[in-house]
């Protein structure tokens, strides 16, 4: 049983069909990276596993369990368990330190030592005291990040997590992505670096106007055996 | 004119000198406010997150419905609150009729509306994404309620104030549920109209800057929250 799975879901918001009966399969340990083009649906559908949206149709199962239609409060509970780090995050009207810690305060845990440590991994010790809202849009992504990974989550999604940043820190960023799933997480990753992908993930999904078009191992996807040999956008 | 003039600078020695009316009357007027006021944030405030937070039916037309409660008359609710807490009514059993403590709740009913109303609309001036953030890593409903009034803090702050302004500046509501009676429930609108209708100008003026000061201050504190 995987981990994580997605099964045919759909999603429309309003008249525009978002998602179409999309499967895919996360593991613990694993990267998966989901690619393709501006407006593919990547957002959407990291937010659906995130539970923050109800899909049409589909199960979203987390251990076996589906969650899509679950209680709100199972569906609080396996929030508890996920973490995401949005594409251009936002930063509460507060120091680093109390944006990093938001997640532990909220489960009713004081360590300061963690917060400490993930501002560390992401290469922003000594920011504790600033004020959020006055970092760089890279420094805030890493916060994102920092804030999303304290609470050891079980499930990692991230948007687009290095597109505001430079070289060497999104080098930094991916080195860690990697580290985080060494470290047992499943994570699944919106990206439209092929690169990024290529080099991080253990599978990737193919997304093209709402629908799963490909999957497999990156050898197979970018190796030119894929389905997506020429991607079509 | 030479008259008002007098009355000026006799109302500015009442106040120099600490005179033990003036004092005593604003300090009355503020406890009772402010007692008002932190009632209707214990109430308001998480009312309206939960106004704000819930889907239900009919919330566009309470949402209109509390808006259109903005500019209710003090009298009106004054007597709304003189009937409640009548000897016949249904909160007569309290003895809270002519007494400070009726006045804080007469003016608590008469600032919720503004106070729930100004609470919502701060609560939609928080980005839709704090919300996404704060769900996203784990918050229960209530812990999002908070999450969300801790960052429209400054809003919520500036509704409080709002809410407090009116209260101290209102008289329908201290008149009829306070029936001014001097040295209980006599305060700073109740005093100024009795002391006008008496000609004792000086008084009336000195009570009226008092009330004036208290309104700046309020405004100042909220445009430093507003900026």
């Amino acid at each position: 049983m995987p981990f994580l799975e997605v099964k045919k879901v759909s999603y429309s918001r309003g008249l525009v069909q978002m998602l179409k009966d999309v499967s895919l399969q996360a593991d613990r340990g694993q990267v998966l990276a989901v690619i393709g083009p501006t407006g593919s649906g990547k957002t959407t559908l990291l937010r659906l596993i995130d539970l923050l949206e109800v899909p049409d149709s589909g199960s979203i199962l987390l251990q076996g369990r589906d969650l899509a239609r679950a209680s709100e409060r199972e569906r609080q509970g396996a929030r508890r368990r996920m973490a995401m780090v949005f594409q251009k995050p936002v930063m509460f009207r507060s120091t680093v330190a109390e944006n990093v810690s938001y997640g532990l305060k909220i489960r009713g845990i004081g360590r300061k030592d963690l917060v400490k440590e993930a501002l560390q991994e992401v290469g922003l010790s000594g920011y504790e005291a600033r004020v959020a809202t006055t970092l760089s849009g890279g420094e805030m992504q890493r916060t994102a990040l920092a804030r999303a990974m304290v609470t050891g989550p079980e499930v990692l999604l991230l948007d687009e997590p290095t597109a505001n940043l430079d070289p060497n820190t999104a080098a930094i960023i991916d080195d860690l992505i990697s580290a985080l799933a060494r470290q047992g997480a499943a994570v699944i990753m919106a990206t439209h670096n092929m690169q990024q992908a290529e080099k991080l993930a253990d599978q990737v999904a193919v997304l093209v106007k709402g629908r799963i078009v490909d999957q497999g191992s990156p050898d197979l996807i970018f190796s030119g055996k894929g389905m997506t040999a020429n991607p079509p956008w | 004119m030479d008259e008002i003039w007098n009355g000026f600078w006799q109302a500015l020695e009442l106040i120099v000198t600490l005179n033990p009316v003036v004092m005593e009357i604003t300090i009355r007027s503020l406890s009772i406010s402010l007692a008002s006021v932190i009632l209707a944030s214990l109430i308001d405030i998480p009312l309206g997150g939960l106004i704000e937070f819930r889907e239900f039916r009919g919330k566009r037309a309470l949402l209109n419905l509390i808006q259109t409660l903005y500019s209710l008359p003090t009298v009106t609710v004054g007597l709304l609150v003189f009937l409640l807490l009548s000897r016949s009514g249904p909160l007569g059993g309290l003895n809270l009729l002519f007494s400070p403590a009726g006045m804080a709740l007469g003016q608590t009913v008469l600032i919720t509306p503004i106070m729930i109303g100004l609470t919502v609309s701060a609560l939609r001036g928080v980005s839709p994404q704090i919300r996404d953030t704060a769900r996203s890593l784990g918050a229960s409903e209530w812990q999002l309620i908070a999450t969300v009034i801790k960052e429209a803090r400054h809003a919520v702050i500036a509704a409080v104030l709002l809410g407090f302004g009116r209260a101290i500046s209102e008289v329908g509501v201290a008149m009829m549920v306070g029936g001014n009676i001097r040295g209980h429930t006599r305060v700073l609108t109740t005093a100024i109209a009795l002391e006008t209708s008496k000609g004792n100008l000086e008084l009336s003026i000195a009570l009226g800057i008092i009330l004036l000061s208290i309104s700046l201050l309020i405004n100042l504190a909220l445009s430093r929250f507003q900026g």
